[in-house]
């Protein structure tokens, strides 16, 4: 039993944290929400160029430091303390994911591009109509001599407007929530047709709408199997989800120090609040849904790699585990932070405002009970 | 027990639809269902309307402008507002500081400001908390020195800092706290006085909430001139006048007709939007499941809240009772927004402060209601913090009502 990380990892992570610690303190962050471009792209360069981190989790082959998952865990997480806005989510865990699971003939040099920085990628999965049925697809990619024409809308892709790239789910067979007929594409944001209406998210963010008009995509922009690419979604989702609950992590630990702190200095009735006995015990529940959602993350990280069932069992437990962690945990924070917690001032709102997002990200909570339960139950239910 | 309206009181019903129906603008309506902001213009409109037909301050008495209505009426009022959208009445003056003046004031303390608020010229704000004194009010620290004009007429000077103080941006005058005796025990050395926002050292500077919302303001009082005659009841008295402000506005914050709309509402919302299965997410039987459940305990609001209002009309003034509508009456409506945020799945997310009035013309993102789903969420954590925290209240209730 060894939940200990390799030197390598405490590398990264010490890396990252001392960046984060250094330039991307809550005053910047704000900043950068703030301009127009709403994301720091010498920032990017930094993670690619000084801190090496956009290759921590690819192979050696793929041009990158030879890790996996955990280094995603490990790198999410410091981004979850730090509310970092750059979209190493949709980058490095989805548009790289999906080039390590696929077999795409052009992966190395696309992973290339990511490892140095130069490629970014937002992932254009959901549509208005879909919810969290990642098969429910109007969007369609028709064969066209050597290519395919790409029509159809995807609802709040988020970080598109930083992306060179979409990865892009579609219907190349099947009716609408068919799970045959799904294929995957990477397409260039610049190709003509592509139409997106950008927009700030609640968090701080940035998505688009993003409309696909009579887009030709050459021949190679296929990734994975014609048709059968909903099982590669779903793995890839996976990954994204967990690496998303570390930064949901993140974002846990901050949230709880941060009301520990503020409860040690703020005086009512003449002592401290934390002397507060029903704040205590609230503090420590709030304590108790942090580690157990660590807990969970290593659990859902670890198993990863294990069959198609497990692996999204342990995904989805974890998910209703920390979903609700970050719901209990982000609104006491705020109550026991009065008044001064229903600010935009103090960064402690802006935590909850991400754990808030970060909870329906991939699928909310009622949508992986639900999984849970097909997946733990199967035909007995 | 007979909880059936009387044919009076249907009748009342009738002509209080009516009234709306003919009365209140529809775009105003639009604009509540959704929960857009309301600007200061939006806010007095309706309460012009209603001051106009007498019905402004329900639970005033007749002789200070209240139309007289009986505890029954004045349920079937607050139903049938909630169930149209109506812009709420802003509680300040008409539930705050008016039954203070009417109850505590001088007669001409009455005759100067009862009328005005009731019409709507002036527009109240509430002076309680402070920097260091929220739960703890008591504690507040705003100064009142009194001196001696060269007029040859009493005033105080008035020094200090108010916080989270409400649509301040919008106000004519604030009714403060201050400490007028510094050395009595705290409770006792505080005054409650009416101060004129346009007097000079009266600053009054935003605070923007979670939701990008400007609804709380600093107010800070730099030697500001108050005569002695704003000051309501006895020097050193405000106590008196601030736990009964408080009485009152506990009263009413249970909020049960604004929540069965808004679950009504989320109703709506889960019959058009789809769920995982492609079905209307009102047949999604864990998403049903929680609406139920949030009927249930609304039920059980109801008829506590019912319970006090007969004990009211049988002669008891609002108790200890009023923490336990507050408390419960707040969880329901933050969780009413929990599941309007559900509801918008993916777009929830999407940030429009403002929509679509900031000038963007294009086509909107997403259903109607789920641009606010978020800020609304974020914004509704507030009612368990003011008004008294739902920790003071539980407070409250196991000293006065358990006697712990
Ligand atoms: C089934 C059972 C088996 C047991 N077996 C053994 C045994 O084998 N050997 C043995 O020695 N003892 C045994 N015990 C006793 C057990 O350890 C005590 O019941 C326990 O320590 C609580 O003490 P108490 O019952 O006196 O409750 P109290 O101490 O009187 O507590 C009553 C309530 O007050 C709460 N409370 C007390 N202090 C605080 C505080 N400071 N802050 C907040 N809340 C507080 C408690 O949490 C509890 O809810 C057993 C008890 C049970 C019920
Ligand atoms: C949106 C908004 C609008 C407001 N509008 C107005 C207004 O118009 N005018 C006005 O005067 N005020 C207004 N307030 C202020 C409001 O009344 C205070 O925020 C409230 O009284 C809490 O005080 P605080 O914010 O200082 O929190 P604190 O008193 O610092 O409390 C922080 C936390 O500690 C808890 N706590 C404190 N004491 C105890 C205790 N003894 N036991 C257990 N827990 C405790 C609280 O419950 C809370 O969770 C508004 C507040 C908000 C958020």
């Amino acid at each position: 039993m060894d939940f200990n990380f390799t030197e390598e990892q405490s590398m990264v992570r010490d890396t990252v944290a001392s960046f984060l610690q250094d330039k991307y303190d809550f005053e910047t962050r704000r900043k950068i929400v703030a301009s127009d471009s709403g994301w720091r792209a010498d920032y990017w360069k930094a993670f690619a160029e000084e801190l090496g981190i956009l290759g921590a989790s690819f192979s050696e082959e793929l041009g990158g430091l030879g890790g996996g998952a955990i280094d995603n865990m490990i790198i999410m997480e410091e981004f979850g303390k730090a509310l970092v806005i750059e979209p190493y989510l949709g980058t490095v865990v989805i548009g790289g994911g999906f080039m390590k699971h696929s077999g795409y003939a052009n992966a190395a040099a696309v992973i290339e591009g990511i490892v140095a920085g130069t490629t970014t990628i937002a992932f254009a999965y959901a549509e208005p109509q879909g919810r969290y049925t990642w098969s429910d697809l109007k969007t369609t990619a028709r064969k066209d001599g050597a290519g395919w024409t790409l029509n159809g809308h995807k609802a709040v892709v988020v970080g598109a407007p930083f992306a060179s790239h979409f990865v892009v789910t579609a219907r190349t067979g099947g009716s609408q929530r068919e799970t045959s007929g799904v294929s995957v594409f990477l397409v260039d944001k610049n190709l003509p047709g592509v139409v997106t209406r950008d927009y700030p998210t609640v968090d701080g963010g940035r998505a688009s709408e993003v409309y696909f008009e009579n887009v030709s995509l050459p021949g190679d922009a296929l990734v994975g199997q014609e048709g059968a690419g909903l099982p590669l979604v779903d793995k890839v989702i996976d990954e994204a989800t967990a690496a998303s609950l570390a930064e949901g992590v993140g974002v846990l630990r901050k949230l709880h120090e941060g009301t520990l702190d503020y409860a040690k200095q703020r005086k009512q009735f003449g002592r401290a609040i934390a002397d507060f006995q029903v704040l205590q015990h609230r503090m420590v529940d709030m304590f108790i849904e942090l580690e157990q959602s660590v807990s969970m993350t290593y659990m859902a990280t670890i198993k990863l790699d294990e069959s198609d069932a497990e692996r999204a069992k342990a995904v989805s437990a974890a998910k209703v585990r920390i979903g609700r962690a970050l719901k209990f945990v982000g609104q006491n924070a705020i109550q026991i932070h009065g008044g001064m917690g229903m600010t935009d001032e103090l960064a402690i709102g802006h935590y909850f405002k991400r754990g808030t997002i970060i909870e329906g990200l991939f699928g909310s909570v009622d949508h992986h009970l639900r999984r849970y339960e097909g997946l733990s139950f199967g035909a007995a239910a | 027990m007979n909880l059936d309206f009387s044919p009076e009181d249907l009748a009342f019903r009738d002509e209080v639809r009516a009234f709306i129906a003919q009365n209140y603008p529809e775009g105003l309506r639009e604009r509540q269902e959704e929960g857009e902001e309301m600007s200061k213009e939006d806010f007095l409109s309706w309460h012009r309307t209603l001051a106009q037909k007498g019905w402004v301050a329900p639970a005033w008495p007749e002789k200070y402008g209240g139309p007289g209505w009986t505890s029954v009426q004045r349920y079937i009022w607050s139903e049938e507002t909630a169930r149209a959208d109506c812009v709420p009445i802003l509680p300040f003056g008409i539930n705050m500081v008016g039954p203070v003046i009417y109850t505590f004031g001088t007669p001409e303390q009455k005759e100067r400001f009862l009328p005005p608020t009731l019409s709507g010229e002036i527009w109240w704000s509430q002076g309680y908390s402070e920097p260091g004194a929220g739960s703890d009010l008591a504690s507040l620290k705003t100064k009142a020195e009194r001196f001696t004009g060269d007029d040859g007429k009493d005033y105080y000077l008035v020094n200090g800092q108010k916080t989270w103080t409400t649509l301040a941006q919008h106000g004519d005058w604030i009714f403060c706290l201050v400490r007028t005796d510094p050395n009595a025990k705290i409770q006792e050395g505080i005054s409650f006085l009416l101060i004129d926002m346009k007097s000079s050292g009266v600053t009054v500077r935003p605070i923007i909430t979670l939701g990008g919302e400007h609804e709380v303001n600093e107010v800070w009082l730099e030697n500001v001139k108050v005569p002695v005659e704003n000051r309501i009841f006895d020097e050193n008295k405000g106590w008196t006048c601030a736990k009964f402000l408080l009485a009152h506005e506990r009263s009413g914050i249970a909020g049960v007709a604004r929540s069965k709309r808004g679950i009504e509402r989320i109703r709506q919302i889960a019959r058009t939007e789809l769920s995982d299965e492609g079905d209307a997410l009102i047949r999604d039987p864990m998403f049903k499941r929680k609406i139920a459940e949030l009927e249930i305990d609304l039920a059980a609001l109801e008829y506590t809240e019912l319970r006090t209002l007969a004990g009211e009309a049988a002669g008891k003034g609002p108790g200890p009772e009023s923490s336990v509508l507050k408390i419960k009456g707040t969880e329901i409506q933050q969780r009413i927004t929990e599941l309007a945020l559900e509801a918008a799945g993916h777009y929830g997310a999407p940030y429009f402060r403002g929509f679509p009035k900031d000038g963007d013309n294009a086509h909107p993102i997403g259903p109607d209601f789920a641009h606010r789903a978020a800020p609304t969420y974020f914004n509704v954590r507030k009612t368990s913090i003011y008004g008294g925290s739902n920790e003071i209240q539980r407070n409250i209730i196991a000293k006065m009502v358990l006697g712990l």
